[in-house]
């Protein structure tokens, strides 16, 4: 789970990361509030995404006077902010933050982040702030240090200070540098984040260090251990049939195709969706109703699938382990006469039960074909939709 | 022989009164696993379904003489839990539990490297299975066959898929390892590869990989340099989209890495034939093994089944 700038500041706050407080504003008539927190400029606005790139898409604007910050703020709230990881679609600001503006002489780039590779969480440092680290890690691989962290012991003091000065820190700030790092990484292991990203981080003129910007992710898995966070969820920037799904213990990610796809496990999922591509379609989803596929899961995926418009054929493939292949075709049968299903249907059943799943099937008044294979099942439904253009 | 079970293995099952770990422990021992008890805390002393309950696994293991465990425990409390096998004797750890925090597994990582002598399988997998001799896991026994194709892989159902492939070839399996789809498993694809290359009853294996990370590409360089065996592949995850988890903690395409694509090509550089779909996985595992022999390396002694496969290959060929 993303959260917002404002929303990963607050926690910086309260482990004591140097931030510059601001204020939250929804629409416009809440500025002269926010001038009230913060009544001398300069100010900054910034653009509330769950998106990188802000700057540079024109999501954070510098501002001298009240008028200029009046208008800058009526300019973003509301604009469809398009950077490299909005996708071209872009995203909708519906919120801004103001807080004052910094002046500062030195950007730097610090992330918190887990490595697969050593099975450590890392720091990745550069004394390049201000760009991407993806960029620089293409072009300028050797400026940025890579620091394994003992998940135990957390950041030891000694490679916190030598971390402040290899950066080029100003070494008579080499206690403040070294408790920032510290503390990065405690928040870091202590609410079970994916990330910790600050670009940049800054030398402020009096030689302090500062947190210009502040990034947080959580990872799903940690999430129910902060019930105080989850509630920061923010749904308007989630895919809304991402969030039902994830409510009916469902993993659904929306795709960009218009076949609709069913499978139990996410690996054969995956691959469900890969073969429909390898036959020339395009799913519209991947969906993953558990390695145990209840009839209640299987009702609820379907009205999900059902839900998004450019679907225009589905493709169910169930390998039955635990799950049986009799329930899951119960299942389909009720779901299709629940939902009223119209499009066209190929189901692949195999494994445990899968005579009596076939049976039912058969027996039903259900309109589907059958495939036998994976292969079969992927090329059947591909043909299914080209045959609906034609019609 | 087998790869890290046989038939020497005595299984407790951890969190053994819970719905899912009792159904799967009573699932193994049909299969023919020695399952000696359980483990939930505050329950020991009694008795389910034929199964002695322990509270805490090192009593488990003084009493049964237990060295393999299968963790069913909630996800908050598994780390603890494999924490707790290791602690108390077991040798074999197969954590079925999925959603593990990954901070978690990152700090019981560095507490294994103390116990160099111990094995976790997962989280977030399978189990492991050598058929007909015995399972610890979750996967149907019954499409399993006994045989000599090792598989390896990252997910469940589409490991599933796999197996039924290779059993409907006429062919069978040596052991199959589920590794697990989280980002930090205890038994990677390298180390997977490794055992089944030096298991004498494996001839030929099986990689399934999926986007995200580097394993794959680690076991695919330790296939070019010291494997001698035919390796056949699929990488699950090309339409996937970046950023995006597809279900697999693990299966992640992040900053333009562990692309489908990128991992395909490093099993290609690697001789490994891989498959183009799911479901030409049990075809290319028969074309590694075709290509193999061509290239005149030592075969095994062909086995009854060679015939069999034979005519397969022909019938493939045709089309």
């Amino acid at each position: 789970m993303k959260l917002h700038e404002y929303q990963a500041k607050e926690i910086f706050a309260k482990y004591g990361l140097p931030v510059t407080p601001g204020v939250v504003v929804k629409h416009l008539s809440e500025i002269d509030a926010a001038l009230k927190t913060f009544p001398t400029g300069p100010w900054m606005v910034k653009a509330q995404i769950h998106a990188g790139g802000r700057g540079k898409a024109g999501g954070v604007k510098f501002c001298k006077t009240e008028e200029e910050l009046r208008q800058k703020a009526s300019d973003i709230l509301g604009m469809t902010l398009v950077s490299p990881q909005t996708g071209p679609e872009g995203k909708i600001v519906k919120k801004i933050f103001i807080t004052p503006a910094v002046d500062y002489v030195k950007e730097l780039y610090v992330s918190v982040v887990l490595d697969r590779v050593s099975r450590t969480p890392i720091i990745l440092a550069s004394a390049e702030g201000g760009t991407e680290i993806e960029e620089l890690a293409v072009h300028k691989p050797e400026a940025i240090f890579k620091i394994q962290i003992d998940p135990l012991e957390l950041l030891h003091p000694y490679q916190a200070r030598q971390l402040h000065l290899r950066l080029g820190l100003p070494p008579e700030a080499i206690n403040q540098g070294a408790k920032l790092f510290q503390n990065m990484v405690k928040v870091f292991m202590e609410l079970d984040l994916s990330m910790l990203e600050v670009n940049p981080l800054v030398v402020l003129k009096d030689g302090s260090i500062h947190c210009l910007d502040a990034k947080v992710e959580f990872e799903e898995n940690g999430l129910p251990r902060h019930k105080e966070y989850a509630a920061w969820r923010d749904p308007d920037e989630e895919d809304a049939r991402e969030l039902q799904a994830a409510e009916h213990g469902l993993s659904y990610i929306s795709l960009d195709g218009y076949i609709g796809c069913l499978v139990n496990g996410a690996g054969l999922a995956m691959a469900t969706a890969d073969a429909i591509q390898h036959f020339g379609g395009s799913p519209a989803n991947f969906l993953d109703v558990g390695g145990s596929a209840s009839q209640k899961a299987v009702t609820q995926a379907f009205k999900i699938i059902l839900s998004d418009t450019r679907v225009k054929a589905i493709l169910v493939n169930i390998f039955g382990g635990i799950a049986k292949c009799d329930v899951i075709a119960q299942g389909i049968i009720d779901a299709a006469k629940e939902v009223g299903l119209s499009l066209p249907l190929v189901v692949r059943l195999e494994g445990t039960n899968v005579e009596k799943g076939k049976e039912l099937l058969s027996k039903s008044d259900l309109k589907y074909s059958f495939a036998t294979s994976m292969d079969e099942a992927a090329k059947a439904v591909v043909a299914a939709t080209k045959a609906g253009v034609k019609s | 022989m087998s790869v890290l079970l046989d038939k020497n293995a005595k299984v407790i099952c951890q969190g053994i009164t819970g719905t899912a770990g009792l159904f799967h422990s009573k699932a193994c021992r049909e299969y023919g696993t020695k399952m000696v008890g359980g483990v939930t805390p505050g329950k020991g002393g009694t008795e389910i379904e034929g199964f002695k309950v322990f509270d805490t696994v090192e009593e488990a293991v003084k009493k049964t003489g237990a060295n393999t465990t299968m963790i069913f425990v909630p996800a908050l409390f598994a780390a603890d839990a494999i924490l707790e096998a290791a602690a108390g004797g077991i040798k074999l750890i197969v954590c079925i539990t999925e959603g593990i925090p990954a901070n978690d597994m990152a700090k019981v990582n560095k507490i294994l490297k103390g116990y160099p002598d111990v094995r976790l399988i997962g989280p977030n997998c399978p189990g492991i299975i050598t058929p007909g001799v015995a399972k610890v896991g979750i996967m149907p026994g019954y499409i399993h066959r006994p045989g000599k194709i090792g598989i390896v892989s990252r997910s469940g159902t589409l490991t599933y898929e796999a197996v039924w492939q290779v059993t409907q070839l006429g062919l069978g399996q040596s052991t199959c390892i589920g590794v697990g789809g989280d980002p930090i498993v205890g038994t990677t694809h390298i180390d997977a590869m490794r055992l089944l290359n030096e298991d004498k009853s494996t001839s030929a294996v099986i990689m399934i990989g999926e986007i995200g990370g580097s394993n794959e590409e680690e076991a695919a360089l330790y296939v070019k340099k010291h494997m001698t065996k035919p390796v056949a592949a699929f990488i699950a995850g090309t339409s996937a989209p970046p950023g995006k988890r597809m279900g697999h903690a693990g299966a992640i395409v992040s900053g333009g890495k562990g692309t489908a694509k990128e991992k395909i090509a490093a099993l290609e550089a690697a001789g490994i034939v891989v498959a183009q779909s799911p479901g030409e996985i049990g075809n290319a595992l028969l074309e590694a093994i075709k290509k193999f022999k061509k290239k005149g390396a030592k075969s095994e002694k062909p086995s009854k089944k060679d015939k069999k496969k034979k005519n397969k290959k022909d019938k493939k060929k045709k089309k």
